[in-house]
């Protein structure tokens, strides 16, 4: 459809500060349009009071044009003005395809503005392809949205054929930023939205700033395990470093607690707590059947233990027979490492 | 033709029970039984979703629904603590409904409506030390004074007593008479004279509360006799009638209890190589246990179907308990069987439903009880 | 004050399994309950009602087949004082937009002040139909509520939650909001209130209800702009890998490999 074109990411900020995502989006349209049809531009669209100077930034990650909507009701995030300024937008620039990152605020927006607009949305994909639907009758490239459902336990690949733009938010975390090109330029185009005051149709009366950090191990995304192999409480000091990296907490099982090494809120298992979480690391832990009662529904499970006869290398996704005292130290210096590599980014 | 499928009121219901069973006692039932503590935060809020009225109209503010309900809301707390089941038996069964079915209007308005709304907690009076399955030899004496009655004694065992507001209690009124000078009493606590002992040391439903009771002088006004005077005994028969529809829901339960536990265990423990669930005797074991307790759990259901439609219930409802009971106490056992040493442990909750599963052969009748009500009803004399 | 929330009655995801030999889900005896968002909305909703008191009332809307009946009781069982299903077969296939265009139909058949929905479903995680139905009813939304600050009869004060912050955001009645699980720890059914819930009245509402204002082109699957194109079970976990004799700097080096591949990283 010639009269839709270009591949429009919204790129979140907070403060003026480009988030993650946007430059994740921005690598990830760039390889859709090579796809889809080298002529048409990826562009990155920001909101916020003042914000084009952020343009450079989107070019050096591979926008090609970068469309900024400033205004003093776009400083912080309220989901009327931004819809607006995006549906305004999407109306006059016919865009074919239009990413935001799947964040609380891009989960907020887009909804809002496709129905808006009428088109339809696909909700945190993991999986962005463009592809032909051999049903078609006269062939042509569709962006494949294919997003976990059910909990994770399926996989789903949505079309939207009959409405445009077709619309996605996308997990953060899942693709991949180009490398930075300090040269690179494009065009910036400065796009007004006349807001009058009842756009405006809540009010903020605080913004609280804070990171708001679980002690509930059933919470966790990330759980650092240790066991008896860890030799002693202060063990755990180590492993509570690693999981300050990795943005986790640590637990134990019931050795550990009952050694008086750590308290019983973080013990997994039987007569501990279940858990479930993306990651899982079991540090020195022989895997009790009572342990693995907790803990097995776990995502990813890596486990490292001097024993390879161990029982939890049996539910692990990947488990290192080793000396974990010599692993650790330099996992945590190689997951510092790797962070800042990224910052610099 | 019979229906064995639940209504839309009951299926719910007993997801209820299910879920507030899973959610507030199994995290707290070891705790209680190992510290012998009545825990009476959840006890607060057993009562606050109606599960102390089940079977009583709004009218006296219960729940408004049925015997059958109150069986599953039995049943559905005790597979996770029956220490708490008993108590919600005692409180329904043994204190509600006697007061329910022998009560005056007056004596309904002022007891029941506190009792079936959950405000205030009940308990039974009828065991003595030396009167247990004897109950006949009841040595509480209770004196006309006026319009009152003067109460001296001591009763013994006496279920959900330490907390317990309202007590549906006998006394000899005319020894002369025997069973005849039996009446029935709605004592209250901090009656003067009235006071509760210590907590009795247990094997099992540990968490429960159950003391001796001492009268001494107690002044109760006529107005708190229920029913009329020599008809205690009757009450307290047919009152037990209906108690053991809520022991052997409590028996059910444990019994259901330890084999759900059991399958989630031998699904995860290895031996030899295999899962022990993938040997023959652990999948037999478990088909014949789950059979006994699925026999028991029918003869429960149609004891309270029965009572629900005024029916005679006594001997079915004895049917009931004894294979409830006895199911109960072989099924737990052979379940530690199949944990083996982790199962003698305490870290786990079979050991425990073991030691409760042995009170359901014993109180409100022995199975030895049931079997001459039993007996009774078939005229084999 | 006239709270409506609606709420989807959704398999129980915990319980999820696959078929081992396709990997697809095994919908067969699945249990269905209500969403968990949805039963924190539930929960806000009451107590809302008891705060502002008067003739407050909830009602309580599901969109799904009959079946869906018991969630609505369940609702009803928990405290809240109507139920309305809408159920169709021209409803059947709809995608988030389309289910939304749905709803908000059947909720502008009520009176509201308030609307209330969880923030996603756990058998879609799309977080789409909230916003959708304010859109819908040209609504302010909140969404991602995590507590109930203030509520007054005109207006709600209530505290949003973003990744790293939080809003206390004061909105004019009538509004939408989308509940976050912890908004409100959900209450029990009580026993009484299931025998009063099987004694209420459920309004049905199918097309033919709502034809007025709905149109047929822009619901069920043929009104849905997005459609599945397929569906697969997620890749099964391989049989994990054991690394013995590796260096500590190998061994990190596998981590990392892991986490990366993972996107933990």
């Amino acid at each position: 459809m010639s009269e839709h074109k270009d591949i429009f990411v919204v790129v979140e900020q907070r403060d003026s500060e480009v988030q993650k995502v946007g430059l994740e989006l921005i690598g990830e349209a760039t390889r859709l349009r090579d796809e889809l049809d080298p002529n048409q531009k990826v562009v990155g669209v920001i909101l916020g009071e003042n914000v084009k100077g952020a343009a450079d930034l989107l070019f050096q990650y591979g926008a090609d044009k970068v469309i900024a909507i400033e205004d003093a009701m776009l400083k912080e995030y309220v989901t009327e003005p931004y819809a607006k300024a995006l549906v305004q937008l999407i109306n006059d620039k016919n865009p074919e395809i239009v990413l935001f990152g799947a964040t609380s605020i891009g989960r907020d927006l887009a909804p809002r503005v496709s129905s808006r607009v009428g088109t339809g949305l696909t909700a945190d994909c993991t999986k962005l392809t463009i592809e032909i639907d051999e049903r078609d009758e006269v062939p042509r490239k569709l962006l494949f949205m294919t997003r976990p459902a059910f909990g994770g336990n399926v996989m789903a690949t949505i079309l939207c054929k009959r409405t445009w733009p077709q619309m996605a938010t996308v997990r953060p975390g899942v693709m991949k930023a180009l490398e930075k090109k300090a040269d690179a330029k494009g065009e910036l185009e400065e796009y007004k939205v006349a807001f009058e005051a009842k756009d405006m149709n809540v009010e903020i009366m605080e913004v609280v700033k804070a990171t708001n950090k679980s002690t509930d191990i059933t919470e966790a995304k990330y759980l650092i395990s240790g066991g008896r192999g860890i030799g002693g409480p202060e063990y755990f000091e180590t492993l509570q470093k690693l999981a300050d990296v990795l943005g986790g907490e640590i637990s134990a099982s019931r050795v550990a607690v009952d050694s008086g090494w750590i308290a019983k809120d973080r013990q997994v298992g039987q007569t501990g707590k279940t858990v479930r979480p993306l990651l899982y690391m079991a540090f020195g832990i022989s895997g009790a059947i009572q342990h693995l009662a907790g803990m097995d529904a776990s995502d990813l499970i890596i486990s490292v233990n001097k024993d390879e006869g161990a029982a939890i290398f049996d539910v692990s996704d990947l488990g290192v027979v080793g000396d974990l005292k010599k692993i650790v130290p330099k996992l945590i210096e190689a997951l510092e490492k790797y962070k800042a590599a990224k910052e610099v980014q | 033709m019979v229906n064995f499928k639940l209504s839309n009121e009951l299926s719910l219901q007993q997801e209820l029970y299910r879920k507030f069973a899973e959610t507030e006692l199994k995290p707290i039932a070891a705790e209680a039984d190992e510290t012998e503590t009545f825990p009476m935060d959840v006890w607060k809020k057993v009562a606050k979703y109606g599960m102390l009225g089940i079977p009583f109209p709004a009218e006296y503010e219960g729940s408004g629904s049925n015997n059958l309900s109150y069986s599953i809301c039995v049943e559905e707390l005790s597979k996770q603590d029956a220490s708490i089941g008993v108590s919600v038996s005692v409180h329904t069964s043994l204190c509600s409904t006697p007061i329910f079915m022998f009560g005056n209007e007056d004596q309904k308005k002022k007891y029941l409506c506190d009792l079936a709304s959950g405000r205030k907690y009940g308990a039974f009076g009828l065991t003595e030390p030396n009167a247990g399955t004897d109950a006949s030899g009841q040595q509480s004496k209770a004196v006309k004074d006026g319009d009152n009655y003067i109460l001296n004694g001591a009763k013994i065992f006496i279920t959900n007593s330490a907390f317990a507001d309202t007590f549906v209690a006998f006394a000899m009124t005319d020894k002369s008479k025997g069973t005849k000078g039996i009446s029935a009493f709605i004592l209250e606590k901090g009656m003067e004279g009235f006071t509760v002992d210590k907590d009795i040391p247990r094997m099992g439903i540990r968490a429960a509360s159950n003391c001796g009771l001492a009268f001494e002088n107690v002044v109760v006004p006529e107005a708190n006799l229920l029913g009329k005077e020599g008809r205690g005994f009757g009450i307290a028969m047919q009152t037990l009638d209906g108690g053991r529809i809520g022991i052997a829901s409590q028996a059910v339960g444990i019994a259901q209890g330890a084999i759900n536990e059991t399958i989630k265990y031998v699904k995860e423990r290895k031996q030899f190589g295999k899962r022990i669930s993938q040997f023959q005797n652990t999948q037999f074991q478990l088909a014949d246990m789950q059979t006994k307790v699925d026999a028991a759990r029918l003869l429960v259901w149609r004891a309270a179907c029965a009572k629900d439609a005024h029916e005679n219930y006594s001997a079915l409802a004895a049917m009931a308990k004894l294979a409830a009971s006895e199911a109960a106490s072989d099924v737990t056992r052979r379940c530690v069987q199949l944990f083996g040493g982790y199962g003698y442990s305490r870290e786990y909750p079979v050991e425990r439903m073991m030691r409760d599963a042995k009170i359901t052969e014993i109180y409100e009748g022995t199975s030895e009880v049931q079997k001459m009500v039993i007996s009774g009803s078939m005229q084999v004399k | 004050m006239k709270i409506v929330v609606y709420i989807k009655h959704v398999p129980d995801t915990n319980e999820v399994k696959l078929d081992p030999v396709t990997n697809t889900l095994i919908r067969d005896g699945l249990p269905s309950i209500i969403n968990h968002d949805d039963k924190s909305g539930i929960e806000a909703a009451l107590r809302i009602k008891e705060q502002v008191g008067g003739d407050s009332t909830v009602t309580v809307v599901c969109m799904g087949p009959p079946q869906a009946d018991v969630a609505l009781r369940e609702a009803l069982a928990m405290g809240c004082d109507n139920a309305v299903l809408l159920s169709s077969r021209e409803f059947g296939g709809s995608d988030t937009l389309a289910t939304s265009t749905i709803v908000a139909a059947g909720v502008a058949k009520l009176d509201y002040d308030l609307v209330i929905t969880g923030r996603q479903a756990i058998d879609g995680d799309t977080a789409q139909v909230g916003p959708q139905i304010a859109e819908h009813l040209g609504l302010p939304q909140v969404s991602y509520a995590e507590e109930v600050v203030e509520i007054t009869n005109d207006y709600i004060v209530v505290k949003r939650q973003f990744e790293d912050r939080y809003h206390i955001i004061k909105v004019k009645l009538p509004c939408l909001i989308t509940a976050l699980a912890e908004l409100a720890e959900p209450r029990y059914m009580s026993v009484a209130g299931i025998e009063k819930a099987y004694a209420t009245d459920i309004t049905v509402l199918d097309y033919e209800a709502m034809k007025d204002v709905l149109p047929l082109e822009k619901i069920g699957l043929n009104g849905s702009p997005t459609n599945v194109k397929r569906s697969f079970g997620k890749q099964a976990k391989g049989a994990g890998t054991v690394l013995a004799d590796l260096t500590p700097d190998e061994a990190v080096q596998a981590i990392i490999a892991k986490l990366e591949e993972k996107y933990i990283i």
